[in-house]
């Protein structure tokens, strides 16, 4: 981790997180997303209805539920796929409105995408940049600088506790590597918001324990996370506050250490209604 | 001692030159090489300088074309109106400067008529999702017909006031003796060289073709870099027919006919991947030449030439087989 300048904004909300449950102001502050009676319908299907919650920077909220819950439209929605029907959403404090998914990246919220978005022809620098490349030169005589990705996708490795390497074809590698270049990406910019869409699904399980400790890390540096998945003892490991959809509508958000696997499960399929 | 963290981030997995020995191109061109230097010592005419100034001359035209379709194919799509592009493209220059038009004026015609050929096509497939195949499938046919119409299917052999130039400029040879449409091959493969290899345009065209949906995901403008890079192909076929025009002399309607696929065949024999993602402009030469090689050395042999496809079929098959081999022996 040496040599590495992490903005100011992390340090501050690293001193301030033991007071966080102090005055009303200081909440607000603190609160970097916040969804306000969110809903999304698709013609006739109420696909998400009436969702609120808020997350703090270096939260890691678990969100689950079966398949058709509502949970990927939820997340498409904070990613600036899709635009909620009614309700609002908030970035630190201030009511944003994404359009696209780039509007979604310039606000600082970041996605990993469930097949990861890699291309396996071209190396793992090239995957963190892609599109986003790095250039030198002037005016129209700009070319990439393949010098700067690789040091700059090294440093993140290195930052991530990952044994990738830059130049290296995304091809080759371990599931465990392919999600480290997945989640470098977040880290080029200043990201405030990763959405993880079912990071440990098909890896193997010592892959697993890798990428839980990459969310660590990107916890650890004050980075709010929204993990979506269905896999109970991952979301148990790591998150600090779980989320469980049903039918569209959010029937459950309580602190991990306040809920178990048995209860998560029970609102999943609906043998508990709603805590 | 144990190893760091970044020892292993830093190590580079494999040096310059055993990534070199392992591509297609390479072992491709060792082929070249050897056939070269075997024709030398077998007849006394293959390295003569007429014999090698014409072999250089006639891989310029596929190989022009080949720098256009191996960026296609790099991003997963196909063209087949190359050959029908090309001859549509000689036939308006032709056409205009008979008309008594300037040299300029036929050849911004013929490059304007590429372009647009490239972006109709590009824009059917991009933004339509038209399959490649069937959209360049179909401007075979219209290009082709389009050039018979331009010039009523006759045989146009006088150029106009501008008529010397343009045979200059196909024919002559500015430069040590090589014949002009080299040096603007090798000129235009370089610059496709440091297009792929150098410009964010160049690496999102790698991109669409390992992942079209990873890139989209990540905000490559993959749309306009469909319609762009089949623009370059059309425009690839239009310089290879403006080129060929002033060479021989004469344009008829039957020019570029059959090219696509010697085209193709130049590209993947070039280490040029149809699935897409992977292909280099040094490979698209290096295929032409092959491709040449094997047809020059046939005639110099005294071999009779219908058994020129089985050689070049052969060379196809043999190039990609040395890559499916290595590609077993990775996955064990």
């Amino acid at each position: 981790m040496a040599g590495v300048e992490w903005p100011e904004r992390f340090g501050e909300t690293a001193v301030d997180k033991n007071g966080r449950r102090g005055l009303r102001e200081e909440q607000e502050r603190l609160t970097v997303l916040e969804l306000i009676n969110v809903s999304k319908h698709f013609g006739a299907i109420q696909a998400v209805s009436d969702v609120s919650f808020s997350l703090e920077p270096g939260e890691v909220v678990g969100l689950m539920g079966d398949n058709g819950a509502g949970k990927s439209t939820l997340v498409k929605m904070i990613a600036g796929n899709f635009r909620p029907s009614e309700g609002t959403l908030k970035m630190d404090g201030a009511e944003i409105i994404l359009h696209r998914p780039v509007e979604a990246r310039r606000h600082g919220i970041e996605i990993v995408h469930q097949d990861l978005a890699l291309c396996n022809n071209l190396t793992a620098a090239a995957n963190v940049f892609l599109g986003r490349e790095l250039h030198r030169g002037l005016g129209p005589f700009k070319v990439l600088d393949y010098a700067s990705m690789y040091r700059r996708a090294g440093e993140i490795f290195a930052e991530l506790k990952s044994e990738t390497r830059p130049r290296d074809l995304v091809n080759k590698m371990s599931g465990g590597q392919r999600q480290a270049v997945a989640i470098a990406r977040t880290r080029l910019s200043d990201a405030k918001i990763v959405l993880m869409d079912e990071p440990t699904a098909a890896i193997s399980v010592r892959q697993v324990a890798e990428v839980l400790n990459l969310i660590r890390l990107l916890r650890d540096q004050g980075i709010a996370i929204i993990l979506i998945s269905h896999r109970m003892p991952d979301v148990f490991t790591v998150a600090d506050r779980v989320i469980v959809m049903r039918r569209g509508q959010k029937v459950a958000d309580k602190k991990i250490a306040a809920s178990s696997p048995e209860e998560v499960t029970g609102l999943i399929t609906g043998a508990i209604e709603r805590v | 001692m144990a190893i760091t963290l970044d020892q292993t981030i830093a190590h580079k997995q494999q040096s310059w030159l055993s990534a070199k020995l392992s591509s297609q191109t390479f072992w491709v061109l060792m082929a070249i090489a050897l056939a070269c230097l075997y024709l030398s010592f077998a007849t006394d005419s293959f390295a003569t300088q007429k014999n090698l100034y014409n072999i250089t001359r006639n891989v310029s035209f596929v190989a022009i074309v080949a720098l256009g379709m191996t960026l296609v194919i790099i991003t997963g799509g196909i063209d087949l109106s190359v050959g029908s592009v090309l001859c549509l493209c000689s036939m308006i220059l032709a056409v205009i400067m008979h008309a008594g038009y300037s040299i300029e004026i036929g050849i911004a015609a013929a490059i304007g008529t590429a372009l647009i050929v490239g972006a109709f096509n590009g824009v059917l497939i991009a933004y339509l999702g038209f399959p490649p195949f069937v959209v360049t499938l179909g401007m075979l046919s219209i290009a082709r017909s389009l050039a018979m119409v331009a010039s009523n299917n006759t045989v146009v052999f006088e150029f106009g006031p501008d008529h010397e130039q343009l045979l200059a400029l196909g024919g002559g040879a500015w430069l040590f003796g090589i014949a002009n449409p080299v040096l603007y091959m090798i000129a235009l493969a370089l610059l496709t060289g440091f297009v792929l290899r150098w410009t964010k345009f160049g690496r999102h065209v790698y991109a669409i073709g390992g992942n079209e949906h990873a890139a989209t995901l990540t905000g490559v403008p993959v749309r306009p870099i469909k319609v762009a890079v089949y623009m370059i192909s059309a425009l690839s076929a239009g310089i290879a027919g403006i080129i060929q025009t002033g060479w021989l002399g004469a344009v008829t309607t039957n020019i570029g006919a059959g090219m696509e696929l010697q085209v193709i065949a130049a590209a993947v024999i070039g280490g040029a991947n149809l699935a897409g993602g992977i292909g280099t402009a040094f490979g698209a030469l290096v295929g032409a030449a092959l491709i040449e090689i094997i047809r020059n050395s046939l005639g110099l042999l005294g071999i009779n030439a219908f058994w020129q496809g089985a050689f070049i079929g052969g060379a196809i098959v043999m190039a990609v087989l040395f890559d499916r081999i290595r590609n077993l022996r990775q996955n064990d």
